[in-house]
């Protein structure tokens, strides 16, 4: 394609922070898990870093995202802070949901996170409401609603589309197809490409190279721009390889083990690193002195979550309703 | 059945009471919006007309027609929600429900919990049920339970204009998700008319008529078939005390327990199956608080434990009749 939109120095270095992040993030997740420091249910995002990377540097504190269980990159690159995200996971009172929600149920409206949900398919319909209020205020906000490959080939898909498309929404549906939905390949559960399926509904449908930081964000601004003109929605289905099994534990046997090395051999994380320093956009110390910052970032909020206090059973009847049960 | 624009009458029956509860509360609120399949007034303002004239007067983005999508709908309702507006969704028949039943289970009634109090969803569901219109096996079960069991959803059940108004306005003011069973074979009774920006709690129940022998807790359609028996049981020299339960969750458990504490004997009678119902919730609380105290075993009063049938003779004798009622009665005072 030309004449797409091109992330400048300053915007792609901010891409590849949020990559770094979410790696690091990943990385220091899967340790503290297997070092028994923490137990908790846990689907890696590693290897799909580029995604919510590159759409969020389109996207303000004001617009909407909603995710799914794998979701720690999606709330990462919008901006929920290490220390929330590694208190809430641990099931800490200092969590972003005082540990009432957990890993699969981040949530963080101050940077726009409305809704993380454990249910394949269910950020969509809560999208378009999320985007239909939006277009009823005329605020100009969009709602990202991201889900996995698998999802496509749930009923919440068509409907959602389907309306978005109708009332016209300002909503931009990412489907991360990592080529797996759960332990299932993608292509034994349909014969057509997810993005093909956007003409069914009358609305623009791309595949893209998800791990390509200048091809994402250039489809995810081309989206949002239409979505914030009132143009409507759009499918992205963003090309993207899981690199671990479903969820922490899983030994990953189903998984083809040739694709799954060649995958992490063109891991785009490293790939963008280096891509960044041969264009001279950053420097290896730049670079370098980042990372080491994440680094310590994530430190202080592992000890942080850490340390903090468990919730009282008090929030067994806390937030069942607004008045507290008796 | 038109709004009504001329004076206020006396009368109004329960579909024109909702309409006006609706109208009212989107009159003092821009945030309260109308979506649902034929909600709006070139669709003719739903099935039965419940949302008849509200497009014409709000305008076609606050009351949207939608496709049959009961998932799409409720998590449109929700999204809306999240961020401040105050969505009155219909899911046309209760039955529908279940096609949603993600959306208002695990999205709607647990965001408040799930995320620590940060969100919350105000929604109204609005559906519509009741046997008595010959519609089989799919279109008019009473599925209350299933919601009551939910943990973070409200659930009312109205029997008159007044409690429809009322409890609809309450309904749209609470901050939590509320489901709101309309009768449909009950929508065009008329009775005493609501007054504008009346309230009927949330969790209250009313005492229809006060007795010593015998508590009947009943709600919805079913108080018209216990008001009969009420006055057949006082010809019969039993003082029966009849309770309209008016919110299914949370019930009023202070009034029921006065009530059965004072006559000693209390039967639930609902259109819903009898197994794992509302009534056997109500009878294993009276059970646990009022052991001592009850001189008759609990009584719970029914649909018989199968599909709706179409026939009718067998339509009218799935649900609980008032002979029915008072038969129970009389054997509990045996």
């Amino acid at each position: 394609m030309t004449n797409r939109a091109v992330p400048d120095a300053g915007t792609q270095i901010e891409i590849y922070r949020r990559m770094a992040l979410i790696k690091a993030n990943d990385e220091r997740s899967r340790k503290v898990i297997m070092t028994g420091r923490l137990v908790m249910p846990y689907y890696s995002p590693r290897g799909q870093e580029v995604i919510p990377s590159a759409i969020s540097v389109n996207l303000t504190d004001e617009d909407y995202v909603c995710t799914i269980y794998r979701g720690s990159h999606d709330q990462l690159a919008k901006g929920l802070p290490l220390k929330d995200l590694w208190a809430e996971v641990a099931g800490r009172t200092t969590g972003t949901c005082k540990g009432k929600g957990g890993p699969m149920h981040v949530t963080y409206p101050t940077k726009g996170i409305m809704v993380t949900t454990g249910i394949v398919g269910s950020t969509m319909p809560i999208a378009n409401g999320l985007a239909w209020a939006s277009q009823l205020r005329g605020d100009g906000r969009v709602t990202v609603a991201n889900f996995g490959d698998g999802a496509a080939n749930i009923g919440a898909f068509h409907e959602s589309l389907n309306l978005a498309s109708v009332w016209k929404l300002p909503v931009i549906f990412v489907c991360q197809n990592n080529e797996w939905g759960e332990h299932t390949a993608y292509d034994k559960t349909s014969n057509v490409r997810v993005a093909d399926r956007a003409a069914a509904y009358g609305i623009p449908g791309e595949r893209v190279d998800g791990n390509d930081p200048f091809a994402m964000y250039a489809a995810a601004r081309e989206a949002i721009e239409r979505a914030r003109a009132g143009e409507g929605p759009t499918l992205i289905e963003a090309m993207t390889y899981r690199f671990h099994g479903h969820v922490f534990g899983d030994q990953d046997a189903y998984m083809d083990k040739e694709r799954k090395a060649r995958a992490m051999a063109d891991d785009p994380v490293p790939r963008f690193r280096a891509r960044l320093i041969a264009d001279g956009v950053a420097s290896e110390e730049q670079l370098a002195e980042m990372e080491a910052g994440i680094e310590a970032q994530i430190d202080e909020a592992v000890e942080f979550a850490l340390a903090s206090d468990f919730p009282g059973v008090e929030e067994l009847k806390r937030d069942v309703f607004a008045e507290e049960l008796n | 059945m038109a709004t009504q624009t001329a004076a206020k009458p006396a009368k109004a029956n329960i579909l024109q009471a909702i309409n006006a509860a609706i109208a009212d509360a989107m009159e003092a609120d821009d945030n309260v919006v109308v979506l649902g399949e034929d909600v709006a007034d070139p669709e003719e303002g739903g099935v039965c007309g419940v949302t008849k004239g509200l497009s014409s007067r709000f305008g076609d983005a606050r009351v949207r027609s939608t496709p049959i999508s009961e998932q799409a709908i409720v998590g449109a309702a929700i999204g809306a929600s999240l961020v401040g507006f105050k969505p009155v969704a219909e899911i046309m028949l209760m039955n529908f429900t279940t096609v949603a039943m993600d959306m208002i289970v695990n999205h709607a009634a647990k965001l408040r919990f799930m995320s620590g109090g940060q969100t919350h969803v105000p929604i109204v569901i609005r559906t519509m049920t009741g046997t008595g219109f010959a519609s089989g096996g799919q279109h008019c079960d009473y599925l209350e339970a299933w919601f009551a069991h939910t943990a973070g959803i409200k659930v009312v059940a109205p029997s008159s204009p007044r409690d429809a108004y009322g409890l609809m306005r309450s309904a749209i003011d609470d901050p939590d998700p509320v489901l709101f069973i309309e009768n449909l074979p009950t929508y065009w009774t008329p009775a005493e008319a609501p007054e504008k920006d009346h309230r009927v709690p949330i969790g209250k129940a009313n005492l229809l008529s006060e007795g010593n022998d015998v508590t009947i807790i009943a709600y919805a359609r079913m108080i018209q078939e216990a008001m009969p028996a009420v006055a057949q049981l006082a010809e019969a020299g039993i003082s029966a005390e009849l309770i309209d339960l008016r919110t299914i969750a949370p019930w009023d458990r202070d009034t029921v327990l006065a009530s059965v504490a004072k006559t000693g004997r209390a039967m639930i009678v609902h259109e819903a199956v009898t197994p794992f119902g509302v009534g056997a919730e109500i009878a294993s609380v009276l059970n646990e608080e009022l052991f001592g105290k009850l001189k008759a075993p609990v009584k719970r009063l029914g649909g018989a434990f199968c599909a709706v049938p179409f026939s009718k003779p067998l339509e009218t004798a799935f649900a609980p009749q008032t002979a029915d009622i008072a038969a129970a009665a009389k054997a509990l005072m045996a």
